[in-house]
Protein backbone atom coordinates (compact mmCIF):
# COMPACT_ATOMS: atom_id res chain seq x y z
CA UNK A 1 0.00 0.00 0.00
CA UNK A 2 2.57 2.51 1.02
CA UNK A 3 5.01 1.17 -1.40
CA UNK A 4 4.69 1.81 -5.05
CA UNK A 5 6.18 -0.98 -6.97
CA UNK A 6 8.21 0.28 -9.82
CA UNK A 7 9.43 -2.15 -12.33
CA UNK A 8 13.12 -2.02 -12.53
CA UNK A 9 14.45 -1.57 -15.95
CA UNK A 10 17.85 -2.50 -16.92
CA UNK A 11 19.74 -5.10 -18.62
CA UNK A 12 22.07 -7.57 -17.26
CA UNK A 13 22.05 -9.91 -14.42
CA UNK A 14 19.76 -9.33 -11.56
CA UNK A 15 21.65 -9.17 -8.38
CA UNK A 16 20.33 -9.98 -5.02
CA UNK A 17 19.90 -6.75 -3.16
CA UNK A 18 21.97 -6.25 -0.11
CA UNK A 19 19.97 -4.05 2.12
CA UNK A 20 18.60 -4.71 5.56
CA UNK A 21 15.52 -6.87 5.72
CA UNK A 22 12.59 -4.61 5.78
CA UNK A 23 9.35 -5.22 7.58
CA UNK A 24 6.25 -3.72 6.14
CA UNK A 25 4.58 -1.87 8.96
CA UNK A 26 1.49 -0.83 7.07
CA UNK A 27 -0.94 -3.47 8.39
CA UNK A 28 0.23 -2.74 11.91
CA UNK A 29 -0.42 0.96 11.44
CA UNK A 30 -3.84 0.18 10.04
CA UNK A 31 -4.72 -1.90 13.04
CA UNK A 32 -3.45 0.68 15.47
CA UNK A 33 -5.42 3.39 13.75
CA UNK A 34 -8.54 1.34 14.24
CA UNK A 35 -7.83 0.69 17.89
CA UNK A 36 -7.04 4.32 18.61
CA UNK A 37 -10.22 5.44 16.94
CA UNK A 38 -12.18 2.93 18.97
CA UNK A 39 -10.66 3.98 22.28
CA UNK A 40 -10.97 7.65 21.52
CA UNK A 41 -14.64 7.29 20.79
CA UNK A 42 -15.45 5.14 23.79
CA UNK A 43 -13.37 6.90 26.43
CA UNK A 44 -15.25 9.15 28.78
CA UNK A 45 -12.72 11.78 29.68
CA UNK A 46 -15.00 13.93 31.76
CA UNK A 47 -15.94 12.23 34.95
CA UNK A 48 -19.36 12.98 36.32
CA UNK A 49 -19.45 15.64 38.98
CA UNK A 50 -21.47 15.86 42.14
CA UNK A 51 -23.30 18.74 43.70
CA UNK A 52 -23.75 18.54 47.44
CA UNK A 53 -27.01 19.48 49.01
CA UNK A 54 -27.98 19.32 52.63
CA UNK A 55 -31.66 19.25 53.42
CA UNK A 56 -33.00 20.54 56.70
CA UNK A 57 -33.58 17.77 59.16
CA UNK A 58 -37.10 16.50 59.31
CA UNK A 59 -38.93 17.63 62.38
CA UNK A 60 -40.40 14.42 63.62
CA UNK A 61 -42.20 15.82 66.62
CA UNK A 62 -43.58 19.29 65.86
CA UNK A 63 -44.62 19.85 69.46
CA UNK A 64 -41.04 19.73 70.68
CA UNK A 65 -39.37 21.76 68.00
CA UNK A 66 -40.69 24.91 66.44
CA UNK A 67 -39.71 25.52 62.84
CA UNK A 68 -36.98 28.14 62.51
CA UNK A 69 -38.14 31.71 62.35
CA UNK A 70 -37.22 33.60 59.23
CA UNK A 71 -37.42 37.32 58.60
CA UNK A 72 -40.29 37.71 56.17
CA UNK A 73 -38.89 40.83 54.54
CA UNK A 74 -35.79 39.01 53.32
CA UNK A 75 -37.58 35.89 52.23
CA UNK A 76 -37.94 34.99 48.61
CA UNK A 77 -40.05 31.99 47.74
CA UNK A 78 -39.22 30.16 44.56
CA UNK A 79 -41.70 27.61 43.37
CA UNK A 80 -40.61 25.30 40.58
CA UNK A 81 -43.65 25.09 38.40
CA UNK A 82 -44.67 22.87 35.52
CA UNK A 83 -43.34 23.39 31.96
CA UNK A 84 -39.96 24.73 33.09
CA UNK A 85 -41.47 27.79 34.68
CA UNK A 86 -40.60 29.36 38.00
CA UNK A 87 -42.97 31.32 40.18
CA UNK A 88 -41.59 33.61 42.82
CA UNK A 89 -43.13 35.68 45.52
CA UNK A 90 -41.60 37.66 48.37
CA UNK A 91 -42.46 37.34 52.04
CA UNK A 92 -44.73 34.65 53.34
CA UNK A 93 -48.34 33.60 53.18
CA UNK A 94 -50.29 32.18 56.05
CA UNK A 95 -53.05 29.66 55.39
CA UNK A 96 -55.57 32.01 57.02
CA UNK A 97 -54.66 34.70 54.53
CA UNK A 98 -55.32 32.38 51.65
CA UNK A 99 -58.67 31.31 53.03
CA UNK A 100 -59.74 34.88 53.77
CA UNK A 101 -62.32 36.40 51.46
CA UNK A 102 -60.96 38.01 49.37
CA UNK A 103 -57.62 36.19 49.77
CA UNK A 104 -54.67 38.33 50.73
CA UNK A 105 -51.98 37.11 48.40
CA UNK A 106 -48.60 38.45 47.40
CA UNK A 107 -48.02 38.87 43.68
CA UNK A 108 -46.80 35.65 42.10
CA UNK A 109 -44.41 36.53 39.31
CA UNK A 110 -43.52 33.97 36.67
CA UNK A 111 -40.00 33.68 35.32
CA UNK A 112 -37.77 31.03 33.75
CA UNK A 113 -34.39 29.32 34.15
CA UNK A 114 -32.48 31.52 31.73
CA UNK A 115 -29.73 33.99 32.60
CA UNK A 116 -32.19 36.79 31.99
CA UNK A 117 -34.84 35.22 34.18
CA UNK A 118 -34.16 33.82 37.61
CA UNK A 119 -30.44 34.62 37.58
CA UNK A 120 -31.04 38.31 37.03
CA UNK A 121 -33.63 38.36 39.78
CA UNK A 122 -31.37 36.59 42.24
CA UNK A 123 -28.37 38.75 41.39
CA UNK A 124 -30.46 41.87 41.86
CA UNK A 125 -31.37 40.74 45.34
CA UNK A 126 -27.96 39.41 46.17
CA UNK A 127 -25.90 42.23 44.63
CA UNK A 128 -23.79 43.06 47.69
CA UNK A 129 -22.64 39.54 48.37
CA UNK A 130 -22.26 38.58 44.71
CA UNK A 131 -20.02 41.59 44.19
CA UNK A 132 -17.90 40.71 47.20
CA UNK A 133 -17.46 37.16 45.94
CA UNK A 134 -16.70 38.26 42.38
CA UNK A 135 -14.15 40.80 43.63
CA UNK A 136 -12.52 38.18 45.79
CA UNK A 137 -12.34 35.74 42.89
CA UNK A 138 -10.85 38.42 40.65
CA UNK A 139 -8.17 39.23 43.20
CA UNK A 140 -7.30 35.57 43.52
CA UNK A 141 -7.06 35.13 39.77
CA UNK A 142 -5.01 38.29 39.22
CA UNK A 143 -2.67 37.30 42.01
CA UNK A 144 -3.39 40.19 44.39
CA UNK A 145 -4.26 37.71 47.07
CA UNK A 146 -2.08 34.67 47.31
CA UNK A 147 -4.13 31.93 48.79
CA UNK A 148 -4.08 28.19 48.58
CA UNK A 149 -6.58 26.77 46.14
CA UNK A 150 -8.31 24.74 48.82
CA UNK A 151 -8.95 27.70 51.08
CA UNK A 152 -10.70 29.75 48.39
CA UNK A 153 -13.87 27.85 49.07
CA UNK A 154 -13.75 28.34 52.82
CA UNK A 155 -12.97 32.04 52.31
CA UNK A 156 -16.08 32.37 50.15
CA UNK A 157 -18.21 30.55 52.67
CA UNK A 158 -16.92 32.98 55.30
CA UNK A 159 -18.09 35.86 53.12
CA UNK A 160 -21.45 34.14 52.85
CA UNK A 161 -21.74 33.65 56.58
CA UNK A 162 -21.06 37.32 57.25
CA UNK A 163 -23.69 38.47 54.81
CA UNK A 164 -26.93 39.79 56.23
CA UNK A 165 -28.45 41.62 53.29
CA UNK A 166 -29.01 38.93 50.71
CA UNK A 167 -32.26 37.05 50.32
CA UNK A 168 -33.24 33.95 52.21
CA UNK A 169 -34.46 31.72 49.45
CA UNK A 170 -37.04 29.04 50.05
CA UNK A 171 -37.20 26.58 47.20
CA UNK A 172 -40.35 24.59 46.74
CA UNK A 173 -41.28 22.24 43.98
CA UNK A 174 -44.71 21.74 42.50
CA UNK A 175 -45.11 18.05 41.72
CA UNK A 176 -45.12 18.59 37.97
CA UNK A 177 -41.61 20.01 38.04
CA UNK A 178 -38.76 17.74 37.03
CA UNK A 179 -35.38 16.73 38.36
CA UNK A 180 -33.57 18.97 35.90
CA UNK A 181 -35.41 21.98 37.32
CA UNK A 182 -34.34 21.01 40.81
CA UNK A 183 -30.67 20.76 39.84
CA UNK A 184 -30.92 23.95 37.80
CA UNK A 185 -32.25 26.00 40.67
CA UNK A 186 -29.64 24.70 43.11
CA UNK A 187 -27.01 25.44 40.50
CA UNK A 188 -28.39 28.95 40.17
CA UNK A 189 -27.97 29.38 43.94
CA UNK A 190 -24.29 28.47 43.58
CA UNK A 191 -23.79 30.70 40.56
CA UNK A 192 -25.35 33.72 42.24
CA UNK A 193 -23.64 33.02 45.55
CA UNK A 194 -26.84 32.96 47.61
CA UNK A 195 -25.80 32.62 51.23
CA UNK A 196 -28.91 31.03 52.65
CA UNK A 197 -31.26 28.84 50.76
CA UNK A 198 -33.38 25.97 51.79
CA UNK A 199 -35.38 23.34 50.06
CA UNK A 200 -38.73 22.80 51.72
CA UNK A 201 -41.99 21.11 51.03
CA UNK A 202 -44.60 23.04 49.12
CA UNK A 203 -47.67 24.10 51.09
CA UNK A 204 -51.15 23.36 49.83
CA UNK A 205 -52.03 27.01 49.33
CA UNK A 206 -48.85 27.50 47.31
CA UNK A 207 -49.87 24.62 45.09
CA UNK A 208 -53.22 26.36 44.59
CA UNK A 209 -51.48 29.63 43.81
CA UNK A 210 -49.33 27.97 41.16
CA UNK A 211 -52.33 26.20 39.70
CA UNK A 212 -54.19 29.50 39.41
CA UNK A 213 -51.21 31.20 37.82
CA UNK A 214 -50.45 28.40 35.40
CA UNK A 215 -54.07 27.69 34.61
CA UNK A 216 -54.09 24.04 35.68
CA UNK A 217 -57.25 22.47 36.98
CA UNK A 218 -56.76 21.47 40.60
CA UNK A 219 -58.13 17.98 39.97
CA UNK A 220 -54.93 17.14 38.13
CA UNK A 221 -52.90 17.23 41.31
CA UNK A 222 -52.02 14.17 43.27
CA UNK A 223 -52.62 13.68 46.96
CA UNK A 224 -49.27 15.06 48.10
CA UNK B 1 28.42 13.98 -21.18
CA UNK B 2 26.75 11.07 -19.77
CA UNK B 3 23.60 11.67 -17.94
CA UNK B 4 23.60 10.93 -14.29
CA UNK B 5 21.08 8.26 -13.84
CA UNK B 6 19.30 8.16 -10.54
CA UNK B 7 18.60 4.70 -9.34
CA UNK B 8 14.95 3.96 -9.70
CA UNK B 9 13.91 2.87 -6.28
CA UNK B 10 10.47 2.39 -4.97
CA UNK B 11 9.60 5.38 -2.80
CA UNK B 12 9.36 3.92 0.61
CA UNK B 13 8.02 5.60 3.69
CA UNK B 14 9.47 4.59 6.97
CA UNK B 15 6.55 3.88 9.24
CA UNK B 16 8.49 3.19 12.41
CA UNK B 17 8.12 6.62 14.06
CA UNK B 18 4.44 6.61 13.24
CA UNK B 19 4.06 3.21 14.83
CA UNK B 20 5.92 4.49 17.88
CA UNK B 21 3.60 7.44 18.39
CA UNK B 22 0.56 5.30 17.78
CA UNK B 23 1.78 2.86 20.37
CA UNK B 24 2.15 5.62 22.94
CA UNK B 25 -1.28 7.07 22.23
CA UNK B 26 -2.87 3.65 22.27
CA UNK B 27 -1.25 2.71 25.57
CA UNK B 28 -2.37 6.00 27.09
CA UNK B 29 -5.95 5.55 25.94
CA UNK B 30 -6.07 1.95 27.07
CA UNK B 31 -4.82 2.80 30.52
CA UNK B 32 -7.05 5.82 31.05
CA UNK B 33 -10.23 4.32 29.71
CA UNK B 34 -12.94 3.56 32.15
CA UNK B 35 -15.40 1.36 30.42
CA UNK B 36 -18.90 2.50 31.10
CA UNK B 37 -21.23 -0.16 32.29
CA UNK B 38 -24.58 -0.06 30.61
CA UNK B 39 -27.20 1.16 33.05
CA UNK B 40 -30.63 -0.45 33.15
CA UNK B 41 -32.18 2.88 32.32
CA UNK B 42 -30.84 5.57 30.08
CA UNK B 43 -30.23 8.70 32.09
CA UNK B 44 -29.08 12.11 30.93
CA UNK B 45 -27.75 13.96 33.91
CA UNK B 46 -28.48 17.67 34.15
CA UNK B 47 -25.68 20.23 34.06
CA UNK B 48 -24.25 22.25 36.90
CA UNK B 49 -21.18 24.32 37.70
CA UNK B 50 -20.05 21.98 40.45
CA UNK B 51 -16.51 20.70 40.02
CA UNK B 52 -16.35 18.07 42.74
CA UNK B 53 -15.77 14.66 41.19
CA UNK B 54 -17.91 11.68 42.09
CA UNK B 55 -16.38 9.76 44.97
CA UNK B 56 -15.03 6.36 43.92
CA UNK B 57 -15.90 4.52 47.09
CA UNK B 58 -18.42 4.47 49.85
CA UNK B 59 -21.37 5.64 47.90
CA UNK B 60 -24.83 4.39 47.27
CA UNK B 61 -26.22 5.65 44.03
CA UNK B 62 -29.90 5.88 43.29
CA UNK B 63 -30.77 6.01 39.67
CA UNK B 64 -34.09 7.65 38.93
CA UNK B 65 -35.32 6.93 35.46
CA UNK B 66 -37.68 9.03 33.41
CA UNK B 67 -40.57 6.63 33.96
CA UNK B 68 -40.24 6.88 37.72
CA UNK B 69 -38.38 3.64 38.42
CA UNK B 70 -35.71 3.56 41.09
CA UNK B 71 -32.50 1.57 40.76
CA UNK B 72 -29.72 1.36 43.28
CA UNK B 73 -26.04 0.63 43.24
CA UNK B 74 -23.51 0.21 46.01
CA UNK B 75 -19.80 -0.24 45.82
CA UNK B 76 -17.73 -2.87 47.53
CA UNK B 77 -15.67 -0.35 49.40
CA UNK B 78 -12.11 0.77 48.98
CA UNK B 79 -10.84 -2.77 49.31
CA UNK B 80 -12.64 -5.59 47.57
CA UNK B 81 -12.03 -7.71 50.67
CA UNK B 82 -14.50 -5.51 52.48
CA UNK B 83 -17.20 -6.88 50.17
CA UNK B 84 -19.98 -4.59 51.28
CA UNK B 85 -22.41 -5.61 48.59
CA UNK B 86 -22.94 -9.27 49.55
CA UNK B 87 -23.19 -8.23 53.20
CA UNK B 88 -25.95 -5.77 52.40
CA UNK B 89 -27.78 -8.39 50.36
CA UNK B 90 -27.42 -10.95 53.15
CA UNK B 91 -28.94 -8.49 55.62
CA UNK B 92 -31.80 -7.81 53.23
CA UNK B 93 -32.30 -11.55 52.82
CA UNK B 94 -32.42 -12.02 56.56
CA UNK B 95 -35.14 -9.38 56.81
CA UNK B 96 -37.27 -11.06 54.17
CA UNK B 97 -36.40 -14.64 55.17
CA UNK B 98 -34.70 -15.32 51.88
CA UNK B 99 -31.58 -17.43 52.02
CA UNK B 100 -29.07 -16.46 49.37
CA UNK B 101 -26.48 -19.03 48.36
CA UNK B 102 -22.80 -18.21 48.18
CA UNK B 103 -22.94 -18.24 44.39
CA UNK B 104 -25.78 -15.75 44.44
CA UNK B 105 -23.96 -13.48 46.87
CA UNK B 106 -20.89 -13.61 44.67
CA UNK B 107 -22.97 -12.80 41.64
CA UNK B 108 -24.40 -9.79 43.46
CA UNK B 109 -20.94 -8.69 44.46
CA UNK B 110 -19.72 -8.79 40.89
CA UNK B 111 -22.76 -7.26 39.23
CA UNK B 112 -21.39 -4.12 37.63
CA UNK B 113 -24.34 -1.80 37.16
CA UNK B 114 -27.42 -0.62 38.97
CA UNK B 115 -30.09 -3.04 40.11
CA UNK B 116 -33.77 -2.31 40.30
CA UNK B 117 -35.23 -5.63 41.31
CA UNK B 118 -37.79 -6.23 44.06
CA UNK B 119 -36.23 -8.44 46.73
CA UNK B 120 -38.70 -11.23 45.99
CA UNK B 121 -37.32 -11.48 42.44
CA UNK B 122 -33.72 -11.08 43.49
CA UNK B 123 -32.96 -14.81 43.65
CA UNK B 124 -34.37 -15.33 40.18
CA UNK B 125 -32.45 -12.30 38.94
CA UNK B 126 -29.12 -13.53 40.29
CA UNK B 127 -29.64 -17.06 39.04
CA UNK B 128 -30.57 -15.92 35.55
CA UNK B 129 -27.71 -16.19 33.14
CA UNK B 130 -28.84 -14.17 30.17
CA UNK B 131 -29.24 -10.43 30.02
CA UNK B 132 -32.74 -10.50 28.56
CA UNK B 133 -34.24 -12.35 31.53
CA UNK B 134 -32.43 -10.00 33.87
CA UNK B 135 -33.63 -6.90 32.11
CA UNK B 136 -37.19 -8.14 32.26
CA UNK B 137 -36.88 -8.39 36.05
CA UNK B 138 -35.64 -4.82 36.44
CA UNK B 139 -38.95 -3.35 37.46
CA UNK B 140 -37.54 -0.78 39.84
CA UNK B 141 -37.30 -1.02 43.61
CA UNK B 142 -40.66 -0.67 45.37
CA UNK B 143 -40.81 2.65 47.19
CA UNK B 144 -44.43 2.91 48.26
CA UNK B 145 -45.13 2.99 51.94
CA UNK B 146 -46.76 -0.46 51.97
CA UNK B 147 -43.61 -2.21 50.87
CA UNK B 148 -40.78 0.24 51.16
CA UNK B 149 -37.79 -1.85 50.15
CA UNK B 150 -35.69 1.19 49.27
CA UNK B 151 -35.80 2.32 52.89
CA UNK B 152 -34.52 -1.10 53.98
CA UNK B 153 -31.74 -1.07 51.41
CA UNK B 154 -30.68 2.32 52.76
CA UNK B 155 -30.93 1.11 56.34
CA UNK B 156 -28.78 -1.98 55.76
CA UNK B 157 -26.33 -0.21 53.49
CA UNK B 158 -25.66 2.26 56.27
CA UNK B 159 -25.49 -0.50 58.82
CA UNK B 160 -22.89 -2.40 56.83
CA UNK B 161 -20.96 0.67 55.74
CA UNK B 162 -21.50 3.64 58.08
CA UNK B 163 -19.44 6.01 55.92
CA UNK B 164 -21.62 5.48 52.87
CA UNK B 165 -22.70 8.58 51.03
CA UNK B 166 -25.95 8.96 49.16
CA UNK B 167 -25.77 10.00 45.52
CA UNK B 168 -28.75 10.75 43.37
CA UNK B 169 -28.60 10.34 39.64
CA UNK B 170 -31.64 11.39 37.75
CA UNK B 171 -32.62 12.23 34.24
CA UNK B 172 -33.35 15.86 33.49
CA UNK B 173 -36.92 14.86 32.73
CA UNK B 174 -37.51 12.64 35.76
CA UNK B 175 -40.67 13.85 37.44
CA UNK B 176 -40.27 15.54 40.76
CA UNK B 177 -42.73 13.22 42.46
CA UNK B 178 -40.23 10.35 42.25
CA UNK B 179 -37.38 12.54 43.41
CA UNK B 180 -39.40 13.82 46.32
CA UNK B 181 -40.37 10.31 47.40
CA UNK B 182 -36.75 9.15 47.35
CA UNK B 183 -35.63 12.26 49.24
CA UNK B 184 -38.36 11.64 51.79
CA UNK B 185 -37.29 8.04 52.31
CA UNK B 186 -33.68 9.08 52.69
CA UNK B 187 -34.62 11.75 55.20
CA UNK B 188 -36.71 9.31 57.16
CA UNK B 189 -33.56 7.24 57.50
CA UNK B 190 -31.74 10.35 58.72
CA UNK B 191 -29.76 10.93 55.56
CA UNK B 192 -29.84 14.68 55.08
CA UNK B 193 -26.80 15.12 52.93
CA UNK B 194 -26.96 14.13 49.30
CA UNK B 195 -24.80 14.43 46.29
CA UNK B 196 -26.58 15.05 43.02
CA UNK B 197 -24.69 13.66 40.07
CA UNK B 198 -24.38 16.20 37.29
CA UNK B 199 -22.27 17.05 34.29
CA UNK B 200 -20.00 20.03 34.29
CA UNK B 201 -21.04 23.16 32.47
CA UNK B 202 -18.99 26.21 33.26
CA UNK B 203 -20.92 29.39 33.85
CA UNK B 204 -19.33 32.39 35.44
CA UNK B 205 -20.62 35.74 36.43
CA UNK B 206 -18.17 38.56 36.06
CA UNK B 207 -17.87 41.68 38.10
CA UNK B 208 -19.08 44.03 35.40
CA UNK B 209 -22.34 42.16 35.09
CA UNK B 210 -23.11 42.75 38.75
CA UNK B 211 -22.11 46.39 38.79
CA UNK B 212 -24.28 47.40 35.89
Amino acid sequence: MAEIIVEEKGKGKKRAKKHAPHIDMTPMVDLMCLLITFFMLTTAFSKAKVMDIILPEKIKDPTKQAPPKIVASRTLNIILGPDNKIYTYPGSVKPEEYSAVPPILPPLSPTDYSAEGIRKLLLDKNRMLARKIAEFNKQVISGKITIHKDSVKSEISKLKADDDTGPIVLIKAYNKANYGNFVDILDEMNICGIASYMFTKIAWYEEKMVENAAGISPTATSSN
Amino acid sequence: MPKIKLPTKSPHIDMTPMVDTFCVVLTFLMLTTTMRQPEPANVDSPFSISETPVPDFNRMTFLLSVDGKVFMNFDNGQDTLLAYRPKILAEMGKHYDIEFTDAELREFQKYPSSIGVPITDMKQFLDAKDAATRNALQKGIPIDSADNQLALWILYARKVNPTIQACLKGDTKTGFETVEKVLDILQEKNVNRFALITNLEATKINLEEIQQ
